[in-house]
């Protein structure tokens, strides 16, 4: 029996075009622009300026606080402007674009790409290192991960949770990580390992990633303290709360942090990042990004500079498909539509699915039916069609009372609404409202 | 009479009665004092219950009204300065008259006018699709045409209209309440002075990017160029992130800077219309001009309170 | 690409079930036990079962165009299914003028009146049936024998059903014992040979709808479970106590309108609780309504007041049942 979260959760169709295709260097565009905020928390400040000429891995914005993070030049070039660039999104954002004019790289990174086992730092330098090396969540929500990584006092974890699920259909770029840097993945849990004092970490993959689990698992014996977990598949097992569940079965209280349960998670993403910023002085400028859909020719994953423009990776994918309805950052149940194909890749940016037009469109909508499915499929236990209405009446005490703050927004149940309801919407602008009430009670 | 119909009315009228007492002392106890003047002054509000004046309905209101010792500075909006002046005859306190106001959609961005350059699929609702993206028109700030603002009234003061996608004020019905105003995500509808025969001169936009950005997305589009301001005789224009604002308590509704905007931000309703002189250049076909001044602008120029 | 690019929030695919095809799933479940029906009671079943859902087609398209000045949604497949439960619900003999009256009282008050699919607090068929139960008693409660395609229409044989006679043989005093060998046994009574309303006689068509439903994925298990187990315990304990006064739990269920109940009129979408604790507490309660009026009551049949006396508790379920919150009981920092 495999292990699963046991409540709710819907089974979309898994579309996994892209799973055989190696990871290809994506060559480098003319011009980036590197937002400068592409992560939760506050915006970095930038600290170069039109004219400056920067390379590959230097600074070139700030972490403007604990909950911040640096960014860092993913190219060789010229600051051709600080200017707003419509990226995704969907507003014009501040961005720093650079003219690339070669691939010269900061001398203090090693660019060789032999496996370097030697942990040389002591945990609290790892979790400086990770900071200054501008490490957020790659998994999506760009998290700072060093702020994941420190511990308050009173809390203590003792195991750390590695996100090899990959639930989102469509996406493969963890996949070909987890197959193809899969030693350096390795040092990366043992470096989080150190730097968290724990020694027992779990990699938790889906089912359908069959021959990740299996090389995994044979590489595993030579790294003590780190185990494989297959999991049924099942969206959205890739949920930190859900994953946290179904590999040691506690549940994060509403409200709290999986710290509050002794554990930690990370993407295998960022695990690797950090293994390139801890081992190689390398800090986060590119990133796997898979480039899929039912009408691209050729599904692919590429290793894309941050900034790198979306169309830039459409082009090497095959070219942007004659019966392109929709094209979205991210997977199909998470991921934002983008109105820009100039928008920028992203810290956060997992894959770019182009959607057909006949896959665009949204069901015609009919009325509520009561039928409950939404509320057998929510994994977080609330009932989607009383939040939806609530939010159309605007009762946000009782919104915050049916907890749409606990919402993790996998959209399951506008997935499973047969009555094609704009759940997920309302719920989204639902939850709004009631944060904004509960900031303006804290203060 | 037989003695069945005799014991059912004899005993139904006692326990009618004993019911009578009973309720009678129930309602004695627990009987809340209100001040009586809070029902006399509910009478005279219009009983729309809009919340217009911040107040959660009439009778909330009533009783601000009541315990406030100065009300000069509650107003209702729905019933006006007569309902005020009523008020305060119950009161015996004191009001000032206040300027009707109307609400004025500030946006003329039609499809004729603003291309849609992608399409929007999502819920009906202008704060969900402003809280996704910057709309279908490269212009993020104006009208989304969803409607938010004609849910919200209580009025039916407000429509959308079909052909253009934006909204329409029924001044007639309009009772200033600001339910639009709250509604709109984008803060295009703003609550201006009512004039004499509805009247109105406004800058109908509310873009603030530079000028030739805002001109490529919309047609009527203010870009910023500084004409209407130095043309006002009454300084009553500001301009501010490239984007002017006409002050409704100065603007003495001269239509001057109408014909000197050069994209027909500016509009003037329900003026007659004006003879056209031969020999002057129309501004409108000046674009190009204006255009290239207010680039020189700087992004935050301000006129000189005059 | 010519068209412009669509940009809406997410989710961005879709499941593939829509209320048509969920509506139509259960109007399939029922044709099991429409084919048994006609078997047994021939053309009768037939007239009843179109006069029915025709009826109810229209006066839904009827109302939406005229009186609510809106699109019909009559495509939606669920006026056809209050047609369907309605025919089900009464005997194969009835008039159609009987029906007619039946159909305008089922959509027009037990459905368009509260404001049309999704909004009704009552199940429309039973509204239907419950009116035409207490406003023609007589029609309502003569049941054809049935006799195939002999038995005819309004011109009918009838007799008593199995329920029936069981009443009014235990309120008579007669011992259950004696009264068993009146009535079909209950390998008769499963495959659906004894006398009643057109939905209530085959057990056995009825439990292949009720598989077909739960493969399907457009039931779950926990209604209809809980209604049977719960008349099975309550009507097991009173067989108990004393096997001469009371009929034992296999007869009740093969009787009457459990299992059409429990499985196809319970489970309606529109009318039953949201979360799986609502829907146990909602089973217990129809199976001991159910219970108690078929022993303690005057009707021999409880189940559809039972259903609609619960379809009125449903709102309350709601609110006090919710179901379990991830991460709900832990909430110390």
């Amino acid at each position: 029996m495999l292990k699963t979260f046991a409540k709710g959760g819907v089974h979309p169709a898994e579309s996994k075009y892209s799973a055989s295709s190696v990871i290809e260097n994506l060559p480098l565009p003319k011009t980036v622009s590197i937002p400068i905020a592409q992560h939760i928390g506050a915006p970095s400040k930038p600290v170069v300026q039109k004219g400056d000429k920067v390379k590959v891995g230097d600074i070139i914005a700030e972490s403007a606080g604990f909950v911040s993070a640096n960014i860092h030049s993913s190219v060789f070039g010229t600051v051709s402007k600080i200017d707003n660039v419509l990226d995704s999104t969907g507003y014009k954002k501040p961005c720093v674009i650079i003219d690339v004019e070669g691939d010269e790289w900061n001398e203090n990174i090693e660019k060789l790409t032999d496996l370097k086992k030697e942990i040389g730092l002591t945990d609290k330098e790892i979790i400086q290192k990770i900071n200054q090396s501008g490490i957020v969540g790659l998994g999506g929500a760009t998290f700072p991960s060093h702020v994941k990584l420190s511990i308050p006092d009173g809390k203590k974890i003792d195991v750390l949770i590695i996100n090899g699920v990959e639930c989102e259909p469509y996406l493969t770029s963890d996949h070909r990580l987890m197959l193809e840097k899969s030693e350096e993945m390795l040092v990366g849990i043992q470096i989080l390992m150190k730097a968290l004092s724990v020694n027992r970490a779990i990699i938790g993959i889906e089912n359908n990633k069959s021959d990740a689990i299996e090389h995994l698992s044979g590489l595993v014996k030579n790294y003590p303290g780190i185990e494989v977990q297959a999991l049924k598949v099942k969206y959205p097992q890739g949920g930190e709360k859900q994953l946290i569940k179904a590999l040691i079965k506690r549940e994060v209280p509403s409200g709290g942090l999986p710290l509050d349960v002794g554990a930690v998670v990370h993407n295998v993403g960022t695990v690797f990042a950090v293994y390139e910023a801890v081992q190689k002085n390398k800090p986060l400028f590119e990133r796997v990004v898979t480039v899929t859909g039912k009408s691209v020719k050729k599904p692919s994953n590429f290793m894309v500079r941050i900034g790198t423009p979306v169309n830039e990776l459409i082009e090497a994918a095959g070219g942007l498909p004659e019966d392109t309805g929709k094209v979205i950052s991210g997977g199909p149940m998470m991921g934002k539509a983008l109105n820009a194909l100039e928008a920028p890749v992203a810290k956060g940016t997992s894959g770019i699915l182009i959607l057909p037009e006949e896959m665009a469109k949204r069901k015609p909508e009919s009325t509520c039916i009561r039928c409950a499915k939404c509320v057998s499929v929510c994994p977080q236990g609330l009932e989607p069609y009383l939040l939806n209405k609530l939010t159309q009446l605007e009762k946000n005490d009782m919104l915050e009372k049916n907890g749409v703050m606990d919402c993790i927004e996998c959209g399951s149940c506008a997935f499973t609404c047969p009555a094609g309801l704009p759940l997920l919407d309302y719920i989204r602008l639902g939850k709004s409202r009631v944060s904004q009430i509960i900031r303006s009670r804290k203060q | 009479m037989s003695t069945t119909i005799l014991f059912t009315i004899i005993s139904l009228s006692a326990i009618g009665a004993g019911a009578a007492i009973i309720l009678y002392f129930v309602a004695q106890k627990f009987k809340v004092y209100e001040d009586p003047r809070i029902d006399q002054v509910e009478e005279a509000l219009p009983a729309a219950n809009c919340g217009g004046c911040g107040y959660p309905g009439c009778r909330g209101f009533a009783e601000a009204l009541v315990k406030a010792d100065d009300i000069s500075e509650l107003y209702c909006p729905v019933g006006g300065n007569e309902t005020m002046a009523a008020v305060a005859k119950i009161l015996g306190k004191e009001v000032e008259a206040k300027e009707p106001l109307v609400a004025v959609v500030r946006c003329s961005g039609s499809q004729e006018h603003r291309k849609r350059v992608n399409q929007y699929d999502g819920a009906s609702s202008c704060a969900i699709s402003s809280s996704l993206y910057a709309g279908e028109t490269d212009c993020q700030y104006g009208c989304l045409g969803l409607g938010d603002c004609v849910d919200a009234c209580d009025f039916d003061a407000i429509y959308m209209d079909e052909k253009t996608g934006l909204p329409v004020v029924i001044d007639d019905n309009c009772t200033a309440c600001g339910a639009c105003v709250k509604a709109c995500p984008n803060d295009i509808i703003e609550l201006r002075k009512k004039n004499k025969k509805d009247r109105k001169i406004f800058v109908s936009c509310v873009n603030q990017d530079k000028g030739g950005i805002a001109r490529k997305s919309c047609k009527v589009a203010c870009i910023g160029c500084g004409k209407c301001v130095k043309v006002c005789p009454f300084d009553a224009i500001t301009m501010e992130n490239f984007l002017a604002y006409i002050d409704p308590n100065k603007c003495k509704l001269c239509r001057k800077c109408v014909t000197e905007c050069p994209t027909g931000a500016i509009l003037e309703i329900n003026f007659p219309p004006r003879k056209v002189k031969e020999d002057t250049k129309d501004a409108k076909s000046e674009p190009k001009e204006a255009l290239e001044k207010s680039e020189n602008n700087s992004s935050t120029q301000k006129n000189k309170e005059g | 690409m010519n068209k412009l690019l669509t940009v809406s929030p997410s989710p961005h695919v879709y499941g593939d079930k829509t209320v048509k095809r969920l509506m139509f799933d259960v109007i399939i479940a029922l044709l099991p036990a429409l084919a048994f029906s006609i078997y047994f009671f021939g053309l009768g079943a037939i007239y009843v079962t179109l006069t029915a859902v025709v009826s109810c087609l229209a006066f839904e398209w009827l109302i939406q165009k005229y009186l609510l000045k809106q699109e019909p949604t009559i495509s939606d497949g669920s006026a056809i299914l209050t047609g369907l439960l309605l025919a089900f619900n009464v005997p194969t003999n009835l008039p159609v003028w009987i029906i007619i009256i039946g159909s305008l009282v089922a959509i027009g008050i037990g459905k368009m009146s509260f404001g049309g699919l999704g909004n009704n607090p009552f199940n429309p068929a039973l509204v239907g049936r419950v009116f035409l139960l207490i406003s023609f008693p007589v029609q309502m409660t003569s049941w054809p024998v049935p006799n195939g395609f002999n038995t005819g229409y309004t011109d009918a044989v009838t007799g008593a059903t199995p329920l029936g006679v069981m009443k009014e043989g235990i309120d008579k005093g007669d011992a259950v014992s004696d009264i068993m060998g009146q009535i079909p046994s209950h390998m008769e009574m499963f495959y659906g040979h004894m006398g009643g309303s057109m939905g209530e006689i085959a057990a056995l068509a009825l439990l292949i709808g009720f598989a077909y439903l739960l493969i399907r994925k457009v039931i779950t298990w926990h209604i209809p479970v809980s209604i049977i187990a719960t008349i099975t315990v309550f009507t097991g304990i009173l067989w108990l106590i004393n096997p001469e006064a009371n009929a034992d739990p296999v007869f009740h269920i093969l009787t009457g309108g459990v299992l059409l109940g429990a499985i196809y009129m319970a489970t309606d979408y529109v009318t039953s609780p949201m979360s799986v604790k609502g829907m146990w507490i909602y089973g217990i309660g129809i199976g001991v309504i159910t219970v108690l009026i078929r022993v303690f009551g005057a009707y021999p049949e409880g189940v559809s007041f039972a259903i609609l006396i619960m379809n009125a508790f449903v709102p309350l379920i709601n609110i006090y049942l919710k179901p379990k919150r991830f991460g709900e009981e832990v909430n110390n920092g």
